[in-house]
């Protein structure tokens, strides 16, 4: 097939294989799409997600509950006036991730802290009102973090993140 | 896999490999260089077709196991909801499903091509054994694979089936205790067959291998028969078997993709679409199309030991074929009786198919013994005996000089045979289908429907007239259990926002919990929730409605059809008409006949409809005119009422319908595009080899 005998059969020859080639390419390239879209989270998955509300009346000062929403652990601390003093003295570029605490919760709201109880190190449950820090403490590696859910010591990079939320009403949350 | 390879690679690092794991070497010699007879015909792609059909189920399953489960008391409902849920679940079911149809299609050619070439014969035994091997894997993997979506079909199916065994003596029972797990098809059933379904296509590719390793080692037969003899009488493998291979299977992915988009249902059985109910037997147990051959000789024979014995020596005797058949000569080309005799056998076999679809009564069964006396008579008696006294035509000296007899003129056979070979796989379709048929109640009128055809779609405005029906009446006692409140805000449905979803959700009332006290409770319905079914359970139901079950309507228009008989069905596959259930379900809620024809007796508690079969329902006329104020202004009668609910019933069973047929349209558009491209590309390389 290399002894085409006339110049302008080559180009045109060409022109057929390259054409061929690439639509064959466009079509494997998307067959692969719906191979992988399949693997993000389907329809249900994404409506159970749905915001959630949580209502504030049950918690003591002093204590916290664990939600879950989207599959995630959400802390809700009734922060004592204590918890709140320690975490708003601190001066905030010592910090390893500086937030102040005040960005932190909702104006009006400083009592109630919100966060994903999640260690932002590797993904374990810190436990509530431990550590030196007298907010969280992971115990997997040994990250703790305090009162405002920031992180003070250990392998965590960051502070656990709070969620989007929002006050209904002076005691009642939507999560989401 | 043909000897040592000349290929060196000239990069060092693959140099490097190579020297160390030849196998770049390997596949060089076996796909590249491999030489291949240039007589080759279109048939021989179907090998190509049959690779490509085990890729695309292996890869479609293992995608469809990571959301499947199979528990007897969810797999059924995680089938729908990948189905509905799952991102492209729907084309990934289509695919896996229609797929297993198009594997048996293409390795039922590839079959009846190696019969006709005779291409079993010395030295190609073992590879022809190999391929018994691996059809009989792929029956028991299709068979697995059906009972998964755990429908009524699926329980009964593996019932039937796994009580064949029950016929070996002694141990039969023992036996199908064993693979069942338990007392009956149950759970654990369904479990195992799960995890054989998911490993036996990994034993298949592995015996393909074997396949393709023995056919590299004999060399591939030819039309003509006759081994290449010099260079001239072969091509290598690429570029030119695999440009023709590749086309082939362009124009097989068209074909496939008219069942995927356009006729997804087309193959399967609207019983499948009931769950398992181990109370109840469906009229007619049907197995899918591909078995029905081997289901007929089951069937034929009066006793029931050697009823599986012969089922099962119908496939085993495929292995004794080249033992059967010791004619010298290889094609049916030169061989004047047996070709005669082979198209008999074919006819034969469909003859087989159609009538393992009817119900074994009357002149099924004889026509039936008949028939199964000849497919054994083919084997045992009649090659036997034909290659002994046959005198065969003279075949061509060599490949080439068979190319050279028959320039041109030799697409007409082809593309007739492919028309024989349609009509012929559509009546065996079509007598499965015929077999659902027949109850007695006449044929529900074809309604018009605007999601009907390629381009349907549905009309937003019945969707919602049809919801508010289903609402107002139907609700009272059928549920809706795989419709979520957040579907009708989807694209393609009734076309509602995301607030009036929610809205429409909050007048729900939804059962959840337990709370932190440990109860359950009562709360507004929210978008994700699913329609909250009339009764808690089948009992209540029951208690409720005179001892009837008030079918879940999510999947009754898909679970519900009639026989449209033959050649009706064929004309069906080309018009892409799939509303039977529609049509059903508009014809029964419009049937109801105050009094029942004279001589009909109506039991106690039931009403008399033209359309139910067996005429007598326990469901009362649920419609009347005026029972319903629709706000369009749109009429209140029971014809339209009847036909919005079927049309929100249909988007019900299938939410996005509108979405496989508008991919349809893309898919094709592209596949005619390759498939030409594709057939230019052929033909130019292939002017070099002649
Ligand atoms: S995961 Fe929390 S410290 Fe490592």
């Amino acid at each position: 097939m290399t002894t085409a005998s006339s110049a302008d059969h080559p180009t045109r020859r060409d022109f057929l294989y390259v054409a061929t080639g690439a639509v064959a390419a466009v079509g494997a390239a998307a067959t692969v799409w719906p191979l992988v879209a399949q693997m993000n989270p389907d329809a249900a998955t994404i409506a159970a997600g749905a915001p959630i509300e949580v209502d504030l009346t049950p918690i003591a000062e002093g204590q916290d509950i664990k939600v879950f929403w989207r599959g995630k652990p959400i802390y809700i601390s009734h922060r004592t006036k204590k918890q709140i003093d320690e975490a708003r003295k601190v001066p905030v570029a010592s910090l390893p991730d500086p937030q102040s605490d005040e960005s932190r919760v909702k104006p009006g709201h400083d009592q109630w802290l919100v966060v994903i109880g999640i260690c932002t190190h590797l993904g374990c449950i810190p436990i509530a009102h431990e550590g030196a820090y007298d907010g969280f403490f992971c115990p997997c590696h040994g990250s703790v973090y305090d009162t405002s859910g920031r992180i003070r010591q250990g392998p965590a990079p960051t502070n656990l993140p709070v969620p989007p939320y929002t006050f209904v009403s002076d005691t009642k949350i939507q999560i989401g | 896999m043909s000897g040592p390879s000349d290929f060196q690679p000239t990069n060092p690092a693959l140099k490097w490999i190579e020297r160390r794991l030849p196998i770049m070497g390997l596949m060089h010699s076996s796909f590249v260089a491999y030489p291949t007879p240039r007589n080759l015909n279109y048939w021989w792609t179907f090998g190509a077709i049959l690779s490509l059909m085990l890729g695309v189920q292996i890869l479609t399953g293992v995608i469809l196991a990571m959301h499947y489960t199979p528990h007897a008391d969810l797999a059924f409902k995680s089938v729908e909801l990948i189905v509905r849920d799952v991102n492209y679940g729907w084309l990934l079911r289509n695919v896996h499903a229609c797929g297993a149809s198009m594997f048996f299609f293409a390795v039922y050619i590839h079959m009846f091509r190696g019969l006709y070439y005779g291409s079993y014969k010395e030295p190609r035994e073992v590879l022809w054994i190999l391929g018994v091997i691996i059809y009989l894997l792929m029956m028991a993997t299709g068979f697995m694979g059906y009972v998964l979506p755990w429908g009524q079909m699926s329980f009964w199916g593996a019932t039937v089936i796994t009580n064949l065994f029950s016929a070996v003596p002694y141990f039969g029972e023992s036996i199908v205790t064993l693979l069942w797990g338990g007392y009956a098809v149950g759970n654990p059933t369904l479990n195992r067959f799960f995890s054989l379904h998911y490993l036996l296509p990994f034993v298949i590719a592995g015996v393909v291998v074997l396949h393709i390793w023995a056919l590299h080692v004999a060399g591939q037969n030819n039309p003509a028969g006759v081994e290449p003899k010099t260079e001239k009488d072969t091509v290598a493998f690429t570029p030119y078997a695999t440009i023709k291979d590749m086309f082939g299977v362009s124009c097989f992915l068209l074909f496939f993709a008219w069942f995927i988009f356009y006729m997804p249902n087309y193959l399967g059985d609207a019983e499948n679409y009931i769950p398992a109910n181990p109370a109840v037997t469906p009229a007619h147990i049907v197995p899918e199309w591909y078995y029905l051959p081997f289901y007929a000789i089951l069937r034929s024979i009066p006793n029931k030991l050697a009823g599986v014995v012969a089922m099962f020596g119908a496939i085993i005797i495929l292995a004794f074929l080249p033992w059967l058949d010791s004619a010298k000569t290889r094609s049916s080309k030169y061989r004047p009786l047996a070709k005669q005799f082979f198209w008999m056998f074919v006819v034969v076999c469909i003859g087989l198919g159609y009538l393992g679809a009817q119900p074994p009564e009357g002149i099924y069964v004889i026509v039936g013994r008949i028939l199964t006396i000849a497919y054994f008579a083919y084997f045992l008696i009649l090659l036997p005996l034909l290659s002994r006294i046959e005198k065969p035509r003279p075949v061509p000296n060599s490949i080439a000089d068979d190319v050279l007899a028959k320039s041109g003129g030799k697409a007409v056979p082809m593309v007739s045979s492919v028309v024989a070979l349609m009509v012929a796989g559509g009546l065996l379709l079509g007598g499965a289908e015929s077999a659902r048929a027949a109850e007695g109640a006449p044929k529900p009128p074809a309604q018009k429907w605007s999601f009907s055809g390629p381009f349907g779609t549905f009309d937003r405005g019945a969707l919602q007239r049809g919801l508010q029906v289903y609402k107002e009446v139907c609700a009272s006692c059928h549920g809706l259990s795989f419709v979520a409140f957040r579907n009708l805000a989807e694209s393609g449905g009734p076309g509602y926002s995301v607030a009036q979803a929610a809205a429409f959700a909050s007048e729900y009332k939804v059962k959840d919990g337990p709370n932190d006290q440990g109860e359950m409770f009562e709360r507004p319905g929210r978008p994700a929730d699913y329609f909250p079914s009339p009764f808690p359970n089948e009992q209540a139901a029951r208690v409720a409605n005179g001892g009837a079950f008030p079918p879940d309507l999510s999947l009754i228009t898909k679970a519900r059809s009639y026989g449209r008989g033959f050649p009706q069905f064929l004309i069906d596959f080309f018009t892409q008409y799939q509303e039977q259930g529609p049509d059903y379900l508009v014809a029964l809620m419009q049937g109801y006949e105050d009094k029942p024809p004279a001589g009909f007796t109506l039991p106690e508690g039931s009403y008399y409809n033209r359309y139910f079969p067996g005429h007598a329902i326990k469901m009362p006329k649920p419609l009347n005119d005026g029972q319903v104020t629709y706000s369009d202004g749109s009429p209140a009668t029971v014809a339209q009422y009847s036909k919005d609910v079927t049309t929100f019933l249909m988007w019900a069973a299938e939410p996005h319908m509108e979405a496989r047929k508008a991919l349809g349209l893309q898919v094709f558009v592209f596949l005619i595009l390759l498939t030409v491209l594709l057939y230019f590309t052929k033909k130019k390389v292939w002017a070099n080899a002649h």
